[in-house]
């Protein structure tokens, strides 16, 4: 048998969860409808007054997008937990953090990315400032990637256990809370005609600490969940 | 001085040393808390003067800072204890991590609920939307979310490793809650204790402030030491030593 090299393992691993969930389009469907549905719910329920709408939009649009992207973690590594796939990933020769960096990266393709889409959309429906559309696509472009990375830590710890979804919810949710506050912030900052300049590279700085780090935890934390 | 250490850690790292050690230090320990929560109490609530500005209800301060302290840092002794575990795997680190879990809580709950108190005086309302009292607020979450990952894990060893990596990941927030005030503009004090050229608080609130926050340091080694001492004869109740003990 022909040894992988470590890139090949990666971009491997990457095209076959990819092709996956390409197989299984209704459930990629489901974190965007959820995403759109919980925005629409907020006009119903607060009033559409214009102004209103226009000034809680940023929180609103992240908000949403916290939710989506935690309910649709539990996927990254399920599947591949109860059919063993994860047990051999584990045996494998290659490092498991670079493994882990492949299977979060086709899960952010997967329900992150799309949020870029429809994220200008209800912006508009909304009534945001248009001058903020342009951070509100990069805060999006910086900040799900950060969701899912950090999720993939909650998850790792909880997918051996049956109930897991309240508890994953209660451990991802607080280390959420920077990439809310800075994204909703740079909107905030952008919609008023200022520079966000700050929150972006804070958000980058995020980016990068969850690129590097976070791997390596959710590594050690599936590692425990297998034993 | 070293190898004297690595001999007491190790030594430490054994349930019937420690769980002996504990006990014999406990009667000295509450002795202790209780000269020192005497003595800061009666600084702070008797001998410390009003404040010019807040007069008599800044005196809360004396348990909410040092419960705001604490909950910081035990979480703080929750991640070491998580590295602990990770890198040489100790049983007592294990079950120090996860009996700090609970105190900890208390703590910033305690600290959560003294800064109300005293936020409807002072603010008029008992909860504002700040940096701190909402990092603290999710402070709170994070342990409970510790708490709750080790109930749902039934294997206990493994559950203690799970919520060693939590705790590690966690304590990315402790800086947070730290910078906070820098970050988001707040209706909060800035720190008066800790800054670097003259603190800003008189002398006479500030030695009670700080024997209070010996005391709640204290307070929590009597607690963890009970709870450990606990813990480890319901981990290790089928051991010989546990047997042995309650033989005699």
């Amino acid at each position: 048998m022909k040894r992988l090299s470590l890139s090949q393992a990666f971009w491997f691993l990457l095209r076959r969860d990819l092709l996956l969930a390409f197989r299984n389009r209704s459930e990629m469907a489901n974190p965007l409808l959820f995403f759109v549905l919980v925005i629409t719910l907020f006009p119903l329920a607060i009033g559409a007054e214009p102004n209103l709408l226009a000034r809680i939009a940023p929180g609103i649009i992240w908000v949403a997008a916290l939710l989506a992207s935690m309910l649709s973690l539990d996927g990254i590594f399920r599947s591949d937990f109860d059919d063993g796939t994860l047990e051999q990933m584990l045996l494998s020769a290659h490092p498991v953090p670079v493994l882990v960096l492949a299977k979060v990266t086709a899960h952010w393709l997967v329900t992150g990315l799309p949020l870029l889409l429809v994220a200008p959309l209800l912006a508009m429906m909304l009534g945001l400032d248009e001058d903020a559309y342009g951070i509100l696509l990069l805060t999006i472009l910086l900040g799900t990637p950060v969701l899912s990375l950090i999720g993939s830590i909650g998850v790792a710890l909880t997918v051996g256990l049956r109930k897991g979804g309240i508890i994953l919810s209660l451990l991802v949710l607080p280390l959420y809370v920077p990439v809310l506050i800075f994204s909703s912030s740079a909107i905030d900052v952008a919609a008023s005609g200022l520079p966000a300049t700050a929150q972006i590279s804070m958000m980058l700085a995020f980016l990068f600490l969850a690129l590097s780090l976070s791997p390596v935890a959710t590594a050690a934390a599936l590692k425990m969940s297998m034993s | 001085m070293f190898k004297w250490f690595v001999k007491w850690f190790h030594r430490m790292g054994s349930p019937p040393h420690f769980y002996r050690f504990a006990g014999s230090w406990l009667p000295w320990l509450t002795v202790l808390f209780a000269l020192l929560t005497v003595a800061g109490l009666y600084g702070g609530l008797v001998l410390a003067p009003p404040d010019y500005q807040q007069g008599e209800s800044y005196r809360i301060i004396f348990i909410h800072v040092p419960a705001a302290w604490m909950s910081m840092f035990i979480y703080v002794v929750m991640a070491i204890c998580g590295i602990i575990v990770l890198v040489w795997r100790m049983k007592l680190a294990e079950v120090v991590l996860i009996c700090s879990a609970p105190i900890g809580a208390s703590f910033t709950f305690l600290a959560l609920v003294t800064g109300s108190l005293w936020g409807k005086p002072m603010w008029g309302t008992y909860w504002v939307w700040d940096a701190r009292l909402t990092s603290e607020l999710i402070l709170l979450f994070l342990y409970l979310g510790v708490i709750g990952l080790y109930g749902a894990i039934d294997e206990k060893r493994v559950a203690g490793r799970a919520v060693a990596i939590l705790a590690i990941v966690g304590v990315v927030n402790i800086p947070i809650i730290h910078y906070s005030v820098e970050w988001w503009n707040s209706l909060h004090q800035g720190a008066t204790v800790t800054k670097l050229d003259k603190p800003s608080i008189h002398w006479s609130m500030l030695i009670p402030l700080l024997l209070m926050a010996l005391s709640f340091k204290v307070y929590f080694i009597i607690s963890l030491f009970q709870r450990v001492r606990a813990e480890l004869l319901h981990r290790e109740r089928n051991s010989r030593w546990v047997e042995e003990l309650f033989r005699s």
